[in-house]
């Protein structure tokens, strides 16, 4: 091995802290990179991704075998644009229930209704990939849609009123771009899943010329309508809805990624900037002894370019291999939330995050081993004997120091040439440190406040740092916060603690000729009722309206229901309404604008009072704004939600509600809990980035506090030697972060709540929705005097362990460290 | 000056297990009585510096006890040596060991407030032994702007700061030039004459015959010899 081979190994063995510092820093940072830039790439187009990949269909076409024969049904596949074909797929829409091994929700409950298709896992069009469990090996099995059923792998669905009372058993989940079905079972189960006195569907996958847009998919729909006999086509689904909402959710990720990559760059760039410019500058010394053996300027600044690299290249691959790592369960969520089109860390990430972070670190040590290199032998000497903090004293004696003998009296004529200028701004540190020293707190403590002063560039640089790790906490905290309370307003729909509604199958009582009253009276005298309000579609239109509004209309208390408003007011009676974003963006109408309510002929002003937070395209008012317009209501969707009394049980009132209204063609059901995969994604993924930031910061703290301390050994040699007690040192070396600290949670949770303010509403804006003040304020004391903590906690648990370090370093060692 | 402020007792001292045929220091027994000044000689190697440390407790024998004005140093934890070294040593180094980033005053000020000391009471003590080191109108300059000799008064200052029983001395002149080295020599014989016990290693016989009453040598970690010398008359103290 060459001398300069030597020298760079000697180099990285001998200050092992300090390369692990560097490793794990490349690698916390790389890692955070990987997931952030891997994110954001899936995030651009999922869907269209999976689509090509899993060879989707335009649409999903159940035709009436009654009324087509096999023959017609094929020819269709030569319709006006069709390009590909994939069935017949015999298909069945049942509703089951669940079934005895299902924990949610609970045995024998209604499941929505569902269309089952018999097929193989693969096919020419819209192939399945499984995301749980397996596909099926016979009858009796099921795999189902993921994300689209409260069932789980090992559950299962039954189905009482068909011949025989079949069950089937979950044995998989699936993702299907296309939304061709909400389940998959063998072929031959089928037959036993149709009603008696029915024919199984027949299911067509096609794909088209043109299917761009809903106008064109529609007229595809068209087409193939004509290619077969009249009401031959039953139902036809198209892949818009999925598109349209995969990369709406998509884009809704971006802001917050984008923010928590360009935190996580800044902070990782400073965080390499410190820890290489300093084992650089700790080895000064080192330096010198090299170029008085005769090393050239440049053989020592490649040395320390090649320390730098050598820990940083380790750092930087296990950052790889963890970014992939961990990407597996972090974007596994993400992926779901995104219905598919993530599929792991693209291969060109793998390379261009770690040229790029190997080029930050070569391009920040260059500077500092450029200046070893230029460094003169005489002065990389003595500079190895100095303490940092006699440097500036040195500078405050100026050109008139005196030299004296040994080891600290060169010091006086070095700092003299640092001019009027660093006199001034070493003066104006003394002063700073004469201040801290003159602080009513104990001598060891001052010392330590005043330890940043020593090396203010550095400590600057990472108290900037613990600003970005706090700012990124904070942005965290915030998130998860609004996103909680925007989901509870987006689920607002879905509120109450019992609900009343008309049962998902079954003989009852027609649903129009329900007796609302009654209801209402049956609830109002359930003990345990604390509130209650009734939604119901109506057929109400708003003139000129060019969007697909559906009006509801509410009966009895709303307030306590969680609807948010994001500007205006809730309608307080007839002649007001109020509507989500997607109406007034769609109508470029806004809050204050009065709008024609129309039924059937009869038309009623009312004024837009409020714009409620739903993603869907909404207008809710009040039950008695129907009156003028004859008060039509879609009586079979009605819904009476209602909020129990503290220490009510649920299903206790559910049941027996339920046997009051269920002679009234309703039934009484708990509401549930629902989990949104998106909200839960986000909160995952910034949550893991937020964890690597604060990892990095702390690792920050620790190498700042590490070399502060290693630099000034002889000075705590010295203290140790005049009484310093092992508390105090530790007191001492915590303390000298507790300034940057405080002064980065002071900093940082502004910075944080700034961005929590940019991103919150483009995530929204992205979702098509506004933000409710509500939800962006969500940081109120108990919030934020927590969060600045958190800088100054982040900065002790990072000079936590050089903290023992120093107490622990005997005094005679300390002394003769030069 | 009847009564031993320093005992050791049978102390050997090996730094590395593996050659204990040749320890820094070996069996080494000595008695130092309050008041006493004595100058510890020998070659490089000899375990002069070892015996320092041991006696400061800033290291720990192999074998033997070390007590000190009545306390077993050798049995001391980490907390209690340092409470140890402020109250019952003071400790003068060849290169000073002022922390340059503090001025004279707050050098001094040093072991009384990491002692708790008030700080009026401190500051009151820290004037009163910079005035009579002669180093008062330094006291806010910081020390790369005195000479070597004044350094060292301020290093003699802060050491007497907590007013202790022992005075540990390692090459104090070692690193000066001859006329502030005979400023210190007059200092630390000023100060035994006042009643200071000093201990003092040294290689400058000079400084051992001006500053001791008692000399003694060590060699390969023994004591080869230990002899009274005349006290010299004096004291700023």
């Amino acid at each position: 091995m060459s001398a300069l081979g030597k020298v760079v190994r000697a180099g990285v063995g001998r200050k092992r802290v300090q390369t692990l510092v560097m490793v794990l820093t490349t690698m916390m940072s790389v890692t955070a990179c990987i997931l952030a830039a891997g994110l954001l790439v899936a995030a651009q187009g999922p869907y269209q991704r999976s689509f090509a990949d899993q060879h989707g269909a335009h649409l999903n076409v159940l035709y009436d075998p009654a009324k087509a024969s096999p023959a017609q049904l094929a020819a269709a596949g030569h319709a006006s644009g069709v390009t590909a074909s994939a069935g017949p797929y015999p298909a069945v829409t049942v509703q089951p229930r669940s079934g005895e091994d299902t924990r949610i929700p609970p045995p024998g409950s209604p499941l929505p209704p569902m269309t089952l298709v018999g097929r193989a896992q693969d096919g020419p069009m819209d192939g399945l990939r499984i995301t749980f469990g397996r596909w099926v090996r016979g009858p009796g099995e099921v795999v189902i849609l993921d994300g689209h059923s409260p069932l789980a792998v090992g559950d299962s669905m039954q189905f009482p009123g068909l011949p025989g009372q079949p069950t089937l058993k979950v044995v998989g989940l699936a993702a299907s771009v296309s939304w061709s079905a909400d389940g998959w079972v063998a072929p031959e189960q089928v037959a036993g899943l149709t009603a008696p006195g029915t024919t199984p569907a027949a299911q067509y996958l096609y794909r088209f010329a043109r299917a761009g847009t809903d106008t064109e998919v529609e007229a595809d729909r068209s087409a193939l309508a004509a290619a077969v006999p009249p009401g031959a086509l039953t139902k036809a689904t198209s892949y818009r809805p999925a598109q349209e909402e995969a990369d709406r959710t998509a884009s809704t990720f971006v802001p917050f990624v984008t923010a928590f990559g360009l935190l996580g760059l800044a902070m990782s760039v400073l965080i390499i900037g410190v820890v290489v410019s300093g084992a650089v500058t700790a080895a000064t010394r080192r330096i010198g002894i090299l170029k008085s053996l005769g090393f050239t300027p440049a053989q020592v600044a490649r040395a320390y370019l090649g320390q730098a690299l050598i820990p940083a290249g380790i750092g930087t691959a296990l950052g790889v291999l963890g970014g992939n790592l961990l990407s597996v369960p972090v974007l596994g969520l993400a992926h779901k939330a995104l219905r598919g089109g993530l599929l792991g860390i693209p291969f060109w990430v793998d390379l261009a995050v770690p040229a790029a972070a190997l080029a930050a670190v070569a391009g920040t040590a260059l500077v500092p081993a450029l200046r070893a290199g230029r460094l003169r032998t005489v002065e990389a000497l003595a500079v190895g004997r100095t303490a940092p903090g006699a440097k500036r004293a040195a500078a405050r004696v100026g050109q008139g120091g005196q030299a004296g003998q040994g080891g600290q009296a060169g010091q006086g004529g070095r700092g003299g040439r640092g001019g009027r200028g660093r006199a001034g701004v070493a003066g104006l540190l003394a002063g700073l440190q004469n201040g801290i020293g003159r602080l009513p707190v104990p001598r060891a403590l001052s010392l330590g406040l005043a330890t940043p002063l020593n090396r203010p560039g550095r400590s600057a640089t990472t108290a900037a740092a613990v600003v970005l790790g706090t700012a990124g906490v904070t942005l965290c905290v915030g998130l998860t916060l609004s996103l909680g309370l925007l989901q509870d307003g987006l689920e607002a729909g879905r509120a109450g603690k019992v609900v009343v509604e008309a049962p998902m199958e079954g003989p009852g009582q027609p649903a129009d000729q329900v007796d609302e009253a009654a209801v209402a009276r049956a609830i109002d005298a359930r003990p345990g009722t604390r509130a209650w309000y009734s939604s119901v579609p109506t057929p109400v239109t708003l003139a000129g309206n060019t969007g697909r509004s559906e009006a509801v209309a509410f009966t009895g208390d709303v307030s306590w229901s969680g609807y948010q408003l994001v500007s205006g007011r809730w309608f307080s009676g007839p002649g007001e309404v109020v509507v989500g974003s997607t109406y007034l963006r769609t109508n470029r109408a806004k809050v204050g604008d009065t709008v024609t309510l129309t039924d059937h002929g009869r038309t009623t002003p009312a004024r837009i009072t409020g714009e409620v937070l739903t993603t869907g395209d909404f207008v809710f008012m009040d039950r008695a704004a129907l009156a003028p317009l004859g008060g039509a209501v879609a009586a079979e969707a009605i819904s009476f939600h209602i909020d129990l009394t503290p220490g009510t049980d649920a299903n206790a009132y559910a049941n027996a509600l339920d046997g009051v209204v269920r002679p009234m063609g309703l039934s009484a059901e708990p509401g549930a809990q629902h989990i949104n995969i998106v909200v839960l994604a986000m909160n995952t993924l910034a949550g893991t980035l937020t964890l690597l930031l604060s990892v990095v910061a702390g690792l920050g703290v620790l190498n700042t506090v590490l070399l502060d301390t290693r630099e000034r050994v002889h000075d705590l040699g010295v203290l140790k030697a005049l009484g310093m007690s092992p508390r105090q040192t530790v007191g001492m070396v915590l303390t000298s972060v507790c300034g940057s600290g405080l002064a980065a949670g002071l900093i940082g949770v502004p910075i944080g709540i700034l961005v929590h303010h940019q991103v919150m509403p483009a995530m929204a804006r992205a979702a098509g929705i506004g933000v409710p003040e509500t939800d962006l304020g969500v940081f109120d004391p108990a919030v934020v005097g927590p969060l600045i903590l958190g800088g100054l906690v982040l900065a002790l648990l990072g000079a936590a362990l050089p903290a023992t370090w120093a107490a622990r370093t005997r005094t005679v060692t300390a002394l003769r460290t030069e | 000056m009847n009564t031993p402020i320093i005992r050791i007792r049978g102390v050997s001292k090996t730094y590395d297990r593996s050659d204990a045929a040749h320890p820094a220091l070996a069996g080494l027994d000595l008695e130092v009585r309050a008041g006493e000044a004595v100058a510890v000689l020998g070659r490089s190697g000899s375990g002069k510096s070892t015996l320092l440390n041991l006696v400061a407790g800033l290291d720990r024998p192999s074998e033997g006890a070390v007590e000190v004005d009545g306390v077993a140093v050798h049995r001391l934890g980490e907390a209690a040596l340092a409470e140890y070294r402020r109250r019952r040593i003071g400790m003068v180094f060849q290169f000073f060991n002022l922390l340059d980033d503090l001025n004279v005053e707050d050098n001094v000020l040093l072991p009384a407030q990491l002692a708790g000391m008030r700080r009026e009471q401190a500051r009151a003590r820290a004037g009163e032994l910079l005035e009579r080191l002669g180093v008062a109108r330094h006291a806010k300059a910081f020390p790369g702007r005195l000479s070597g000799g004044e350094r060292q008064r301020v290093a003699v200052a802060r050491a007497l700061m907590n007013r202790p029983p022992l005075l540990l001395a390692d090459e104090p002149t070692g690193a000066l030039d001859t006329a502030s080295a005979a400023d210190v020599r007059d200092l630390l014989r000023g100060l035994n004459a006042e009643g200071q016990t000093i201990l003092l290693v040294t290689h400058d016989t000079a400084l051992a015959a001006a500053c001791a009453d008692r000399t003694i040598e060590l060699l390969d970690g023994r004591l080869v010899r230990d002899t009274a010398a005349v006290p010299t008359p004096g004291g700023v103290l």
